[in-house]
């Protein structure tokens, strides 16, 4: 017994896997000592500011800077005429398509960028900016994707005119970007020809923007005597930042360092390269000195990457009992005026064709065309990963409509058609393979903890009643981790991820990883891995991202792969030292290596009590005795390429109630269940899906870039654009269980998308099931009340009897 | 435009600042004063990363005008702690995971430390209305709620 004490209190010391640790970012960041691009200061910093265009498609006639010129403190204004020489103009986007840095002759969006003004200050760089005279043509506006293929339709891209492919495979059109097509035709329609039943339902899923508190921006400083260029920047990704700094700029990467200081957040919005960092690496050469851009708000939600965006047709096939025989989906995506969504490069949906799920569905097919529009450019993960939002809603809201023609209870129907624990790993219809999953359990806990059919029962009696009361229950299964490097790539390189550690010789450790935390608390977490592996406290666990110049190469932190991607080279790092250390231990207490075992922070000969050696004492021999023929040092790099993706999935569950006469919908309840496999800090993985369910709330209750026939934005400020607040957001309540995944080296699969993945269509389907006893199938996002209270007064409810 | 001289106190520091008149708040403290806590989300008072106290209110920074703060007390995160540490509402946000990315973290704390002031023993719902000028993408609130009920409680015994 009192041995066994002692191991649990050597083990509780190292703060390892597991524990509930608190955070190592915090004490910095409640005094006021986060490090943001914005509080970066450099001596004799310049500051630039955008000449955006206010139509949405014109030629660009003439641009006179003379004024702004004149103005005291402005230092130069550059227009696409002066990055031409350069050939800085145009840059690459992540999805094979070219983007405008600078209007070139023509604009294809509103708010595009067109000149970039360099000036002493912020209040003189917008003065400046209103100096700036540009004379415009006003060219027909396309903002319906549905027209975009029309033989009449206005052609955006004339660049791109004489291009029958522009790195997703062949156009048909002009304003077609791409047509992604996978699964088995004939076998799915096979399924609908022969089913019993089959549903269809259309849906959009509106334009919505991830909107972190922090905006986007840079301060690029280039170094005219060594010819250094160094980038502070808002980056989700700084490698490969580098990656592209490098190609469109021709300065090697060994004199480019790209950092991410702390980030305010980015939920797949700070992915991409946006055209203000570029003018202010281009600016910071041309006058050799430092320049800061920071766009606002409105600069933000206008033009940086936003997400979905895709008008999608379900369709299922089943037979009586509601088991799915066949699954088919047609989208029409719109990308806005230039491709630059970020998706792996074979992906231009992303990965969904995740859309079969949790399902044991034997056949499917799915078709999505993208298409220009002249709206902002995008389409990129908000907190999900890759489109896998848009396929998770697509599935859940079509099992919805499924038992609804049946008449079989929501959970029942899922129940039925959900892939069986023994059925792992099973290789879906559109060629996956779920690495593990157990949903009955997950789907059964969660019925019994909110009482289900007690709450079924309480709605049958507020029907009757005439009130409204809305159940919707989601079982999801995500895809994260992207991702294996033989189908993964971005810009050619392939989705790994590094971590290099570094053990001193008094035991304290260095480690570097190739991702970026922006609040995901990889300084913490990291470090409770390499506790947990090594045997030394995470006290003493030092971790770094984010510097090009220091940190190993790394595809960065978005689509949940920290975790999965990154926790595994750390691990497998950690585990290459220990290796090292073994033999170590072996030669100090005089054994072979294969007699002595690991047990918890030291090596001890096997069956010989007291013979031992900690890890502590293992570093300091690694600088000073180790054995004939070993390298002094104690030390491991990792880059891991995951054999597969992870799939975490969960149990979601809310209860709405509808004021009939306002519209107004109040969540009662919202019972979040994550299964996301091993578990490594449980306070951080609750944070986590508090933050992602509020997300999802934001989208499925009020998010939306809507523009008008004339292609403007209406809703780019935080006035307009909806952000809960502390009141409006619910009570959350969450729960777990763990089902590890067998190819991680620690059988850990990510988290923080799957609260917002599976919260949405949660949401929609407990609106919707407060109006289903009325014959309603589905209701598309946002909610909002007035929205709500037009299908209340479309079915006559809202009426006084 | 003439630049105008100001004078204030800043976290109990008495300090002097050639602002032009129509220079906001929160860019003196954080450029001419170089006090970077104080962040910038949305400059038209929604998002309230720039919160600062002013004569015993909170105030949106970026919708105040540097002149305004003449011959006041101004106090931002960075006055929050003293010599015996953090204070009450830093710990309790660390203790209860209320941050995730931080950048909402410093105007949270803020307005948290100038609500439980107005309000000592305040409910949850107090708490979503007092606080509701602040806004968070990262961590859904609910652990905000409970850091500023845990100082609630450690403020009142102190
Ligand atoms: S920056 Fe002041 S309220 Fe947003
Ligand atoms: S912690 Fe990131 S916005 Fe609040």
């Amino acid at each position: 017994m009192a041995a066994r004490a002692e191991d649990i209190n050597r083990e509780d010391a190292l703060q390892g896997i597991g524990c509930s640790r608190k955070r190592k970012e915090d004490p910095r960041f409640v005094q006021g000592k986060g490090n943001y691009v914005d509080d970066i200061k450099l001596p004799g910093m310049l500051f630039a500011d955008l000449v955006r265009s206010p139509y949405p498609h014109a030629r660009v006639k003439s641009i006179n800077k003379e004024k702004a010129l004149a103005l005291p403190g402005v230092h130069a204004v550059l227009t696409a005429e002066d990055l031409k020489p350069l050939n800085l103009h145009w840059m690459p986007t992540l999805a094979g398509d070219v983007q405008a840095v600078l209007a070139d002759e023509k604009v294809h969006m509103q708010y595009q960028e067109v000149a970039v003004v360099i000036a002493d200050d912020r209040y003189i760089a917008a003065d400046a900016v209103d100096l700036v005279e540009v004379e415009y043509e006003p060219l027909p506006v396309l903002v319906d994707a549905h027209k975009a293929l029309d033989p009449d339709a206005p052609i955006l891209r004339e660049d791109l005119q004489d291009k029958d492919n522009v790195g997703q495979g062949p156009r048909r059109h002009p304003n077609h970007i791409f047509t992604w097509e996978v699964g088995d035709k004939e076998a799915t329609t096979r399924a609908f020809d022969t089913a019993e039943v089959t549903v269809k339902e259309e849906m959009y899923y509106p334009r919505v923007h991830p909107s972190p508190l922090e905006t986007c921006g840079c301060v690029a400083s280039f170094d005219k005597v060594n010819e250094h260029l160094t980038v502070y920047i808002t980056s989700q990704a700084p490698h490969v930042v580098r990656t592209v700094v490098t190609l469109i700029s021709g300065i090697p990467e060994s004199k480019v360092r790209i950092v991410s200081p702390d980030i305010g957040g980015g939920f797949g919005n700070k992915v991409g390269v946006y055209p203000g960092y570029v003018t202010a690496i281009v600016a910071s050469i041309v006058l050799g000195r430092p320049v800061k851009w920071v766009e606002d708000r409105m600069e933000h939600l206008s033009t940086t990457a936003w997400a979905r965006d895709y008008w999608m047709t379900g369709e299922l096939a089943a037979d009586k009992d509601g088991r799915v025989k066949g699954l088919r989906v047609n989208v029409l995506a719109d990308h806005g005026a230039f491709n630059s969504h970020a998706q792996p490069t074979k992906w231009p949906a992303g990965f969904f064709s995740i859309v079969t799920s949790s399902y044991d569905i034997p056949a499917a097919q799915v078709k999505v065309d993208g298409v220009y529009t002249n709206k902002s450019p995008g389409g990129v993960a908000y907190r999900c990963s890759f489109r896998v939002t848009e396929a998770i809603y697509l599935i859940e809201r079509m099992m919805d409509v499924l038992a609804q023609k049946l008449g079989i209870d929501k959970a029942e129907i899922r129940r039925r058609n959900f892939v069986k624990p023994e059925q792992f790993p099973y290789k879906t219809a559109l060629d996956w393979e779920l690495d593990s999953g157990d949903y009955h359990t997950a789907l059964d806990k969660v019925l019994a903890a909110v009482d289900y059919q007690g709450l079924r029962k309480e709605q049958e009696e507020k029907r009757a009643k005439g009130e409204l009361m809305g159940i919707g229950l989601v079982t999801f299964t995500e895809i994260v981790g992207a991702g294996p490097s033989k189908s993964c790539d971005i810009l050619g390189v392939g989705m790994f991820d590094s971590a290099e550690i570094r053990v001193h010789p008094t035991g304290s450790v260095m480690a570097r990883m190739g991702t970026i935390t922006q609040g995901q608390g990889h300084q913490t977490t990291y470090a409770q891995i390499i506790a947990s592996e090594l045997g030394l406290s995470s006290d003493q666990i030092q971790i770094e991202e984010g510097d090009t110049d220091t940190a190993p190469y790394g595809l960065g932190t978005y689509g949940s792969r920290s975790t999965p991607v990154g926790g595994a080279a750390t691990a497998v790092a950690a585990r290459k030292i220990r290796a090292k250390a073994q033999k170590i231990a072996a030669h100090l207490l005089e054994v072979d290596e294969n007699d002595v075992e690991w047990d918890i922070d030291r090596f001890k000969v096997k069956g010989v009590p007291g013979q031992e050696k900690t890890m502590k004492e293992i570093a300091w021999a690694a600088y000073n005795n180790v054995p004939e023929g070993m390298e002094m040092g104690l030390e491991a790099v990792d880059y891991y390429d995951p054999p597969n993706f992870t799939y975490p999935f969960g149990t979601y569950l809310c209860v709405v109630d509808i004021d009939k006469y306002t519209g107004q919908t109040h969540v009662r309840r919202f019972y979040a269940l994550d299964d996301c496999g091993t578990r490594i800090n449980p306070m951080i993985i609750d944070g986590q899906i508090h933050g992602g369910l509020n997300e999802g709330f934001a989208v499925a209750m009020g998010q939306e870039l809507p523009y008008d026939a004339e292609g403007n934005l209406l809703g780019n400020t935080f006035m307009d654009y909806f952000i809960p607040t502390f009141v409006e957001t619910p009570h959350w309540e969450t729960d777990y269980t763990v089902t590890p995944s067998p190819h991680h080296p620690l059988g850990a699969k990510g988290v923080a998308e799957s609260p917002h993945v599976g919260s949405i269509p949660c949401f929609t389907a407990a609106i919707v099931d407060a109006f289903a006893h009325l014959g309603v199938t589905h209701m598309d996002m946002p909610h909002s009340a007035y929205r709500v209270w037009q299908k209340l007064h479309e079915l006559g409810l809202d009426k006084h009897s | 435009m003439a630049k105008q001289h100001i004078s204030f106190s800043l976290n109990g520091q008495q300090v002097d600042a050639l602002v032009e008149p129509r220079e906001l708040l929160v860019h003196t403290i954080r450029e001419t004063l170089s006090l970077t806590g104080t962040h910038i989300g949305c400059e038209t008072s929604h998002c309230g990363v720039c919160t600062v106290d002013l004569d015993g209110v909170s105030v949106k920074a970026c919708t105040v005008l540097a002149m305004q703060a003449n011959g006041s007390e101004v106090m931002t995160v960075e006055g929050l702690a003293d010599a015996d540490g953090l204070h009450a509402v830093q710990q309790a946000f660390i203790e209860e995971h209320g941050l995730q990315c931080g950048f909402c973290t410093p105007g949270m704390l803020v307005r948290a430390y100038r609500f439980l002031r107005d309000n000592p023993n305040p409910t949850d719902e107090e708490i979503r209305w007092g606080m509701s000028g602040n806004l968070c993408r990262c961590t859904g609130y609910q652990n905000i709620i409970k850091a500023v009920h845990s100082a609630a409680q450690k403020l009142q015994q102190a």
